[in-house]
C-alpha cells in the first residue's frame, strides 16, 4: 500500500465514522424523550425540566450536535442516564468480557471452519463434502438464540454438567462460544471450500505434484495461501462484527459484556451509553476493513502496488 | 547427468490406455477411451513429437508418463523400470528424472511466488545441495534460459508469458531430469516468442541431453525439434516415423489430410501428390469411437474392410523400419500417388 492509498483509505475510515456517529445522534433523537423513560410519566414538570437542562436537553439541536461532536472527538461519550457513570466506564468494564467471549469463539470457528472447508474441498462431492456442508448450513442459518436455548436445556438442565449463565469461570464460556463458534465456523467452512476449489483447479497445482511436493505441502504451501483472499475479506467482515454478533449470545447466557450492556441501555433510553457501542462498533469495523487491505497486500503479490513502474511487457 | 544405459530406450511405453468415466454400461455415463493402445519408445537424448488434434489423447498420454494420471492399463517403463508400480513417495523421488512443461505458463506460476522461489522450490523439495548453492544454482538456471538477472524478484504477473514459460523450462530443469514431457509449451505463445523457446529447448538438450516429449498439434513447430513423430487419432497412434520420412511422405491419410492443411508444406508435398485432402466435419466422439478404423468415418480412401477391421500399426513395406502406419491400404495409397 503506497501513502496516496492510505490517504484515501484513512479519509475514507474518518468520513464513515462521523456518518455514523451523526446518524446515531439523529435516530436516538427521533426515537423518543429519554426523559420520560428515566423519571416515568408520572413526574412533574418541574423534574423533568431539570433533567433537561442537566443533559443539555433543552438546547436547540443542532448545539446539542456540536457539543456531542466536540465531547466525542474529546473522547467523552456523556454520562449514563441510569447510573449516572460516564458511559466510557460502563463499556470499559463490559469489554474485556466480550472479547474473552468473542475472541475464543472467532479463533475456535476460524480453525474449525477452515479445516473443514479444507477437508470438504478435497474430498469434493462425496459423503464428507456433504456432511460437512450440512454443517455449514445449519451452522449459520440456526438462530442464535435457538442453538444457545438448545445448548442450555441439554447441558444445563438435562444432563447438568455445564452452567448456562453468568462468567465466573471457564466452564462459564464452553457454551457460549460454542453457540457463537458454531456460526463463524459454518460461514467460514463454505467461503474456504469454495476459495480452495478454484484454487486446486489451477494449473500451479497440478505443476506442484509433477515437481515432487508432498500432498500436505501443496495444500497448506500452495493452495491455501493462494485461497486465502476470499477468505480473508470474510474474516474481516466477521470480526468487525465480533460485538454485533455477540448481542444476542450475551443476552441468552447472561454474559456480562457489551452486547447485554447495548440491550438493556437501548431499552431504558440511555443515550449516552447506545452511542458510545455504536460508535465503538463503528470503528472496530473501519479497524477491521483496514486489517484486511493491509494483510491482502501481504498474501497477494498482484494487490501490492509497484511505485516505480507499472507491469513490464 | 547420468548416463543412459546403452541397451534399450530410456522410455519404453506399451499398450498404454486410459478409458475416462464409470465402466457401466449405462448410456448416459460412457466411458471415454482418452487414450486407446499407445505404443511407442523413446531414447536418451531423442525428441518425440506427438501430434493430433484436440482431444486425440495426446495429453493425456503425457500426463500417464509423468505420473500425474493413472494409465487404465499398460506399462511405462522408464531406464526399464515399470512406473505404475510405484507408491506415492517413490512417485515424489522419481519426478527428479520425469519432469513436465505445461502449455499455460502463466497459470503454471504459483501467483505468490516470485521467480527465484519458483525456480528454487524443486530444490527445496527434494532436499538438493546446501541453502547457499541453491541460490547459486537458481542463477544458474536462470542464465541457461536466458531469463535477466533482475527477473529474479518479479512476481507472475509482473513478467511476459514468454519469460513465464522460461520459468517453467527452469523450473523443470532444476532437478536434472533425463526426460521432460513438454505439453503443448509454445501454444499459448506468440509465434515470435514461440521460435525462442523452441530454440530454447534444442539448445538445453544439445547441452544436457534431455529427452523431449514434444506434444503440441501444431505440426510446422513439431517438426522445428522432433527427431521421431507419432501421429495421434482418437485415442491411437496412427503413425510413427523419422521427422523427414514422416514429413515426406506421409503413409497415414490422416497425416496427409493435417500436412495438407499447411500451406509450405503441402507446397513440397505436391511434388509427390497432387491430391489435396480436406477433412470434413470433427473428429467422432472417443465416448462411441467408430467400428474398424477409427478414422473410416472421414477417411476419402475408405472402403468396405475399414468399416469392420481395425488396422495395426506396422511397418510398411518398401518403407524403413521405423516408419510405421495403422491402415490397412497404406502400400497402395503410396502407389496411387
Amino acid at each position: 500500500m503506497n501513502k496516496g492509498m492510505l490517504t484515501t483509505k484513512l479519509v475514507r475510515g474518518l468520513l464513515t465514522i462521523w456518518l455514523i456517529v451523526s446518524f446515531t445522534f439523529i435516530a436516538l433523537n427521533l426515537s423518543g424523550d429519554p426523559i420520560e423513560a428515566l423519571v416515568g410519566d408520572q413526574a412533574s414538570p418541574a423534574v423533568i425540566a431539570h433533567y433537561r437542562e442537566k443533559f443539555g436537553l433543552d438546547r436547540p439541536l443542532w448545539e446539542q450536535y456540536l457539543s456531542y461532536l466536540g465531547n466525542i472527538v474529546q473522547g467523552d461519550f456523556g454520562l449514563s442516564l441510569s447510573d449516572q457513570k460516564p458511559a466510557v466506564d460502563l463499556i470499559a468494564a463490559a469489554l474485556p468480557y466480550t472479547l474473552r467471549l468473542g475472541l475464543t469463539a472467532f479463533i475456535f470457528g476460524l480453525i474449525l471452519g477452515i479445516v473443514l472447508g479444507i477437508v470438504a474441498a478435497l474430498n469434493r462431492n462425496s459423503w464428507i463434502d456433504r456432511f460437512v456442508m450440512s454443517f455449514a448450513v445449519l451452522g449459520f442459518s440456526l438462530p442464535n438464540f435457538f442453538l444457545g436455548i438448545l445448548l442450555i436445556l441439554l447441558f444445563a438442565l438435562r444432563w447438568r454438567v455445564l452452567p448456562s449463565a453468568g462468567a465466573d469461570t471457564a466452564w462459564h464460556l464452553v457454551l457460549p462460544v460454542i453457540t457463537l463458534g458454531t456460526h463463524f465456523a459454518g460461514i467460514f467452512a463454505r467461503f474456504t471450500r469454495s476459495a480452495m476449489l478454484e484454487v486446486l483447479n489451477k494449473q500451479y497445482m497440478v505443476a506442484s505434484r509433477a515437481k515432487g511436493a508432498p500432498r500436505l505441502r501443496r495444500i497448506l504451501w500452495h493452495a491455501l495461501p493462494n485461497a486465502a483472499i476470499p477468505i480473508v475479506t470474510v474474516v474481516g467482515l466477521k470480526l468487525g462484527d465480533l460485538v454485533a454478533g455477540s448481542i444476542i449470545v450475551e443476552t441468552v447466557f447472561a454474559w456480562p459484556g457489551i452486547g447485554r450492556l447495548l440491550v438493556g441501555a437501548v431499552t431504558s433510553r440511555d443515550f449516552a451509553v447506545v452511542q458510545a457501542i455504536l460508535i465503538m462498533v463503528a470503528v472496530t469495523m473501519v479497524l477491521a476493513n483496514f486489517a484486511v487491505d493491509f494483510i491482502y497486500t501481504l498474501i497477494d503479490p498482484r494487490m501490492r502496488a509497484v511505485p516505480q513502474e507499472g507491469r513490464r511487457p | 547427468m547420468q548416463e543412459p544405459q546403452r541397451s534399450g530406450p530410456l522410455l519404453q511405453v506399451t499398450g498404454l490406455k486410459r478409458y475416462f468415466g464409470s465402466g457401466h454400461e449405462t448410456s448416459k455415463h460412457a466411458t471415454i477411451k482418452a487414450v486407446e493402445d499407445v505404443t511407442f519408445q523413446l531414447r536418451a537424448g531423442e525428441t518425440l513429437g506427438l501430434v493430433g488434434e484436440s482431444g486425440c489423447g495426446k495429453s493425456t498420454t503425457g500426463r500417464m508418463i509423468v505420473g500425474l494420471e493413472q494409465p487404465t492399463t499398460g506399462a511405462i517403463a522408464f531406464r526399464g523400470q515399470d512406473l505404475s508400480g510405484l507408491s506415492a513417495k517413490e512417485w515424489r523421488a522419481k519426478r527428479r528424472e520425469l519432469q513436465i512443461v505445461f502449455q499455460n505458463p502463466q497459470s503454471a506460476l504459483d501467483p505468490r511466488l516470485s521467480v527465484r522461489r519458483q525456480i528454487r522450490e524443486p530444490l527445496d523439495l527434494h532436499r538438493i545441495g546446501a541453502p547457499s548453492e541453491r541460490e547459486a544454482a537458481v542463477t544458474e538456471l536462470m542464465e541457461a534460459v536466458s531469463l535477466p538477472h533482475e527477473l529474479g524478484n518479479r512476481f507472475p504477473h509482473e513478467i511476459s508469458g514468454g519469460q513465464a514459460q522460461r520459468v517453467v523450462i527452469a523450473r523443470a530443469l532444476t532437478l536434472k531430469p533425463s526426460l521432460i514431457v513438454c505439453d503443448e509449451p509454445v501454444s499459448a505463445l506468440d509465434v515470435s516468442v514461440q521460435a525462442k523457446v523452441v530454440a530454447l529447448l534444442e539448445e538445453l538438450q544439445a547441452r544436457l541431453g534431455v529427452s523431449y516429449l514434444f506434444i503440441s498439434h501444431d505440426l510446422r513447430v513439431v517438426k522445428m525439434l522432433s527427431h521421431r513423430v507419432a501421429v495421434m487419432y482418437l485415442g491411437q497412434i496412427v503413425e510413427e516415423g523419422l521427422t523427414d520420412e514422416l514429413y515426406d511422405e506421409p503413409l497415414h491419410p490422416y497425416t496427409k489430410a493435417l500436412l495438407s492443411a499447411i500451406p509450405d508444406i503441402a507446397m513440397a508435398l505436391r511434388r509427390h501428390d497432387s491430391r489435396r485432402i480436406v477433412l470434413q466435419g470433427d473428429p467422432p466422439s472417443p465416448a462411441a469411437p467408430p467400428a474398424g478404423c477409427h478414422f473410416h468415418t472421414r477417411c476419402p480412401f475408405a472402403r468396405e474392410r475399414c468399416r469392420h477391421e481395425m488396422p495395426a500399426l506396422r511397418a510398411i513395406a518398401g518403407e524403413g523400419i521405423t516408419h510405421k502406419a495403422r491402415c490397412h491400404f497404406a502400400e497402395e495409397l503410396k502407389v496411387a500417388s
